[in-house]
């Protein structure tokens, strides 16, 4: 019942759409649903985006594939990923109130944000405490989740953006087009102008010389910082430690210099021991961006400790359900909660390629974001990315945790089914049976459409326009396959002796 | 030390027993395990039968079931310490960092004072620690310490050129260097500093990241460092165009320095 509760309960309307808004520049009636369709049409056409798009990729796939061969049975390596986060996933309350007593005890606080607005208004509260001038983030796509940098900003609170890509995506004033690569559709000269207009820099068409500008830019930055926000892959139950996974060290920094440490954190992000972690850090890496082990994979259990020479005076977890319990009270798809964010499944996604990151209007892109996307804003209104699939099954061989995404997507459709039905269809499929099961009529509904294809194809009717907007009907057959049948018998020389009638 | 909760927290009680309760009603109905290739690894991590006197579940941790086996299934850690000195070298080299293999800290001192010559080093960064304090009197650059009695100053800090540290282990699997706060000079020295270099024995390398771990773990007790950071080569970025940079934010090169 408290399920359903929190579901009805669903605060802040505006948490809701205000992705969805940020994207869609005609806003009016504009639906999700109608969003994608002519964003999609739009990136569809752009083959000079597509091909940019795969090409960046393209390195990935290899170095993807050097690194998975280092592992002596990468499936097997999988399994005990899957059964590691099944384990944790399936005791999450244990867990979390595990992680947080030990991380209490070694000074810091845990707060715990139902929805986003808890998660915002406590964020809000620690930096009036801090008194905070000035704030560094580095990457974390649960603050993306809750629009946590307008909230600072209304506020009055700068932020900064580290994370090369994300920083570049700030400058920009988008969304991160792809969660784990957040600027990969921004080509090299666009950087460079958007470097010389903001920060004033040469232009210069060098990616290094580039990174250095903004390496420069954010060195003070990070000194003069008195709060860093940071994200974390993991929480570990047994030590009480947060996990950050990255490559830059702009996280390291983050948590590092500014004298408070607040780190946002969903909390299906729990796992039971730094045993589990020596398994799913490499394997985050390797399916993710194709390395060994990324820069840098760091654990904190708090603020400086007695005998440290730097570190935060204060540490704090923020713990975000926002409607992940919802997710776990479908067992059916509660292995979605196992997803540790590698973004493997985007990378290897035909629809993910072809219609780009923006066009899914959602924090989280992709096969996994078609997925959880429908129980974190309502099926309703979301459920039309269940139907952007080929259902090739890429995404599922793609995933280290092996979350079973193109069945979820099926899922997906058959709950939207049920919960509201397509009426035309229905009708339609009625129809069918009983057209199928009486061969006069099956007969005679034949000739009817034999003769009526080619005026559908060059009238398009209302019923099948758009269906036909992107495809083609084949040219109707002169005759029926019965008919087509029962001359091929007739030729045979005799039929084929023992066989039954 | 529990601090009290702090009054941002619109009401912290009622929402952390909220979201519990959501989700120990969710998990009333069982999920079922995932579809693994190796059955047996599922009948080891499924959840026992009868419930845990304290009230749990009772589910296994993954640590019960390949650990000991030597988990052969990911990259190899290898078996002998001249495997996992060769095995280290060579990751190590594939991602870009400098190794410098020496017989003595007099040479290891040589090794640094050259590196501070040919880069023009101003200032470098130390912290007190037997490996790194042998290496100071060579160098010809000022040497600044970051856990002197007047504590660690992040402005002075970032002024270094380079910072050189000792590390809790390496790592032979991944090519990873386990720093931590307490023993490798804090939080900053190994990431704020352009260059970063790493003083080590060869008696620090282990195989694996889970030895690694179990290690720390066994070393540290239940007071673990507020910091630890598996470093992996030196700071890099693909975010433009998924083109390598090296020296994002943190070090652009990494020198680690072997001794033994």
């Amino acid at each position: 019942m408290t399920t359903l509760e929190h579901t009805a309960a669903r605060p802040a309307k505006e948490t809701d759409t205000r992705p969805f808004a940020e994207t869609a520049e005609t806003g009016g009636k504009a639906t999700p649903k109608r969003q994608f369709l002519r964003d999609a049409e739009a990136h569809v056409a752009d083959t000079g985006h597509r091909s940019f798009v795969r090409s960046a990729l393209g390195g990935y796939y290899t170095s993807r594939d050097t690194q998975k061969a280092r592992y002596r049975d990468w499936e097997h390596a999988r399994d005990a990923a899957s059964l590691a986060k099944w384990s944790a996933v399936n005791r999450l309350d244990e867990l979390l109130e595990q992680f947080a007593s030990r991380f209490e005890a070694r000074g810091g606080t845990v707060h715990w944000a139902a929805n986003a607005e808890e998660a915002r208004s406590i964020i809000l509260g620690l930096l009036r405490k801090a008194e905070a001038k000035a704030i560094i983030k580095s990457k974390c796509m649960t603050s993306e989740e809750i629009h946590l940098n307008a909230a600072l900003e209304e506020e009055g609170y700068g932020v900064v953006e580290s994370d090369l890509g994300e920083f570049i995506q700030q400058l920009r004033g988008e969304p991160p087009y792809h969660f784990v690569f957040p600027c990969m559709h921004v080509r090299r000269d666009e950087i460079s102008t958007l470097f010389h207009d903001n920060l004033g820099s040469e232009p210069t068409d060098s990616p290094e010389e580039l990174t250095m500008i903004a390496r420069r830019h954010m060195r003070q930055l990070y000194v003069n910082a008195d709060v860093g926000i940071t994200g974390a892959n993991f929480l570990v139950a047994e030590t009480g430690q947060i996990s950050i996974t990255e490559n830059e060290g702009n996280a390291r920094l983050t948590a590092a210099l500014p004298k408070m440490h607040i780190a946002l954190v969903g909390i299906e992000k729990v796992v039971a021991n730094l045993d589990d972690l020596s398994v799913l850090l490499p394997m985050l890496a390797t399916a993710g961006a194709g390395q060994p082990m990324t820069c840098y994979n760091t654990l904190y259990s708090g603020p400086r400790q007695e005998g440290e020479c730097d570190g935060p005076e204060e540490m704090h977890v923020v713990l975000l359900d926002n409607h992940r319990s919802a997710i776990l009270a479908d067992p059916e798809q509660r292995d979605s909660l196992h997803c540790i964010r590698c973004g493997a499944c985007l990378n290897v996604c035909p629809i993910f390629k072809n219609v780009g990151g923006f066009t899914y209007g959602t924090t989280y892109q992709g096969p996994i974001g078609s997925v959880i996307t429908p129980h974190l804003r309502g099926l309703a209104d979301w459920n039309h990315l269940s139907g952007a699939s080929s259902l090739c099954g890429a995404c599922s061989d793609a995933c280290p945790v092996r979350i079973d995404i193109h069945h979820h997507l099926l899922h997906n459709r058959r709950n939207a089914a049920r919960t509201a039905p397509n009426w035309l269809e229905k009708i339609g499929h009625r129809l069918f049976v009983v057209v199928a099961s009486r061969p006069w009529l099956f007969r005679i509904a034949g000739w009817i459409a034999r003769h009526t294809m080619g005026l559908a194809r060059r009238l398009k009717p209302p019923l099948v326009r758009e269906w036909l907007a992107s495809r083609d009907l084949p040219s109707p057959p002169a005759e029926s396959f019965r008919t087509a049948w029962r001359r091929r018998q007739r030729s045979l020389p005799s039929p084929s002796q023992g066989s039954p009638a | 030390m529990t601090p009290a909760a702090p009054s941002s927290d619109p009401n912290p009680r009622s929402s952390r027993d909220a979201i519990l309760g959501r989700i120990r009603e969710a998990l009333r109905v069982p999920a079922p395990p995932p579809h693994v290739l190796d059955r047996q690894l599922v009948t080891a991590a499924e959840p026992s039968v009868e419930p845990r006197p304290e009230g749990g579940r009772g589910f296994p941790s993954l640590s019960v079931l390949p650990a000991e086996a030597g988990r052969p299934w990911l990259p190899d850690g290898g078996a002998t310490p001249e495997e996992r000195l060769a095995l280290l070298t060579d990751n190590l080299e594939k991602l870009r960092a400098v190794v410098h293999r020496c017989d003595s800290a007099d040479e290891a001192g040589r090794v640094v004072a050259e590196l501070a010559r040919s880069s023009s080093w101003q200032r470098v960064a130390w912290h007190h620690d037997a490996l790194v304090e042998p290496l100071l009197p060579q160098l010809p650059c000022e040497a600044v310490a970051v856990d002197g009695a007047d504590g660690s100053d992040k402005r002075r800090l970032e002024a270094c050129d380079a910072g050189l540290s000792s590390c809790e282990l390496l790592v032979a699997q991944t090519g990873s260097i386990l720093v931590s706060s307490r023993l490798s000079g804090g939080r900053g020295l190994s990431i704020l500093p352009h260059v970063h270099v790493v003083v080590a024995t060869i008696s620090q390398i282990v195989g694996t990241l889970g030895d690694a771990l179990e290690a720390t773990k066994a070393r540290h007790g239940g007071q673990l460092p507020s910091m630890l950071s598996f470093i992996t080569g030196p700071s890099r970025t693909g975010d433009i165009e998924r083109i390598l940079v090296l020296g994002a934010h943190g070090p652009k090169e990494l020198h680690v320095i072997l001794i033994g």
